[in-house]
């Protein structure tokens, strides 16, 4: 089995190659539509903005390689803000994004006392028993760094939830695609449990 | 909710941990690689790296070290110490660490901050801040370099807002009166600066006691809490720490 990681100049992904290197995965790394075609799961992560990386995702041809690839039944997981523009759109930057799922993402208010970005550990509340949440324990705490959350439409299957100030999505999953707002390559071992149970996932 | 950060700060020379008092009388505390992978099992939340290295020849071997630490544990952290240009960022980011730490560099050139921040988002990009009360200035702090040794014009707060619009998505406070005294943190400077700045802020330089822990996170309103030397001698485990606060009302990663 072959993993391919998303590079499309969206962060570094260094530590998504650790995570993956530590568990025995065997993974290629490329902004390559046609190298990544051929493998068997895609990793989608992503840090930034989302308006810019629409543009480098589509600028590479990447967003059609998503597409195909759920469309083809392969396992797909997002990562930040590769959890986000798997959505119809973005606040940031007013984005349309990809529109596998469909939702949208929008601000986090702030408030006193809660400061924007959201960084550092929050616990995850798991919403349903999952394949991809095996093992982990309930209200495991994980790594997030971000300022906008997902809100998927109604019937999209939650996979966790979180709160800082208010209670949002951290997590979904529907047909082949799954993703997690957090970082799990920096959550410690619940983080790498994550990891591992979506590269054992048959959906 | 939002846990506090209990996070450990390592010293490293020449690619050996060390620990001195106000950067003096250093001591050979181990490996750095080991060690970070000890703190790691033992639930720490965050680990900084402070290259001390004075020699620019030597400073290759932290990058070997900051790569061997980001194969081995899976959280964030930070590596500084004498980041001077975009480039030397790039080389630290790209070993596999979350952030860099910018210190007297920034001072000297903070258009660094802006293009760090440019490179790779200002989660990335910490500010390093050591200061010293200072009734002469506005905020009541002067910012000092150098490891304390050298004065600057600057004003604690002032320097703070300006990181932060350089785009610092963090910043590491350390006062330089209380470092190594291991008599608590300073309160009135953390509060001060977290209460002003609108991204986090990691309490440095003072602590002795799983209490100091819990006064600067709760009435110094400090999002992080940095420890050093009441880890590594080991007069404090990660867990009583963190029972401690947990028992103090500070909610914490368990």
């Amino acid at each position: 089995m072959k993993v391919g990681i998303l590079d499309y100049d969206a962060g570094n992904l260094t530590s998504v190659e650790n995570a993956l290197r530590h568990l025995g995965a065997q993974w290629v790394l490329s902004g390559d539509p046609d190298t990544l075609k051929d493998t068997d799961r895609l990793i989608f992560p992503g840090d930034g903005h989302a308006a810019t990386s629409m543009e480098n995702l589509r600028s590479r041809g990447l967003d059609q390689l998503l597409v195909d690839f759920v469309a083809r039944g392969r396992p797909v997981l997002g990562i930040c803000v590769g959890s986000q523009i798997v959505l119809d759109s973005s606040e940031e930057g007013n984005a349309s994004c990809l529109g596998l799922i469909p939702g949208t993402c929008r601000r986090l208010p702030g408030g006193p006392g809660l400061k924007v970005p959201h960084m550092g550990w929050n616990a995850v509340h798991f919403q349903t028993d999952h394949f991809l949440t095996t093992g982990v324990p309930q209200d495991s705490s994980f790594y997030f760094v971000h300022s906008y959350y997902t809100v998927p439409d109604t019937g999209v299957p939650v996979l966790g939830t979180t709160d800082h100030g208010i209670p949002f999505v951290v997590g979904f999953v529907q047909d082949t695609l799954a993703t997690w707002q957090f970082h799990p390559e920096k959550s410690g071992e619940a983080g790498l449990k994550l990891v591992d149970n979506f590269l054992k996932w048959r959906p | 909710m939002l846990q506090k950060r209990v996070i450990v700060c390592l010293d490293v020379k020449e690619g050996r941990t060390t620990k001195g008092i106000k950067f003096e009388n250093n001591v050979d505390l181990g490996d750095p690689v080991e060690m970070a992978e000890a703190y790691y099992r033992q639930g720490v939340d965050e680990l900084v790296f402070y290259d001390i290295t004075a020699s620019s020849e030597k400073r290759g071997i932290m990058i070997d070290v900051v790569r061997r630490v980001a194969e081995r544990i899976f959280i964030p952290f930070c590596v500084g110490g004498g980041l001077a240009t975009a480039q030397d960022i790039k080389a630290v980011i790209l070993a596999g660490a979350e952030k860099v730490s910018l210190n007297s560099q920034a001072v000297k050139n903070p258009d660094l901050i802006r293009q760090g921040a440019r490179l790779y988002g200002s989660q990335s990009i910490v500010l390093g801040m050591d200061a010293l009360a200072d009734p002469s200035m506005p905020s009541g702090y002067r910012v000092v370099i150098n490891g304390g040794r050298t004065k600057t014009d600057l004003d604690a707060l002032a320097w703070a807002r300006q990181a932060h619009e350089l785009g610092a998505g963090e910043i590491v406070l350390n006062s330089i009166d209380a470092d190594g005294t291991k008599a608590g943190y300073e309160l009135p400077l953390t509060k001060l600066i977290s209460e002003a700045l609108p991204i986090p802020v990691v309490a440095s330089g003072g602590a002795g006691t799983p209490e100091h822990l819990r006064a600067v996170l709760q009435e110094g309103k400090a999002d992080a809490a940095l420890v050093a030397s009441m880890v590594h001698y080991g007069t404090y485990s990660l867990s009583q720490i963190k029972d401690y606060l947990a028992g103090h009302g500070v909610a914490v990663r368990r």
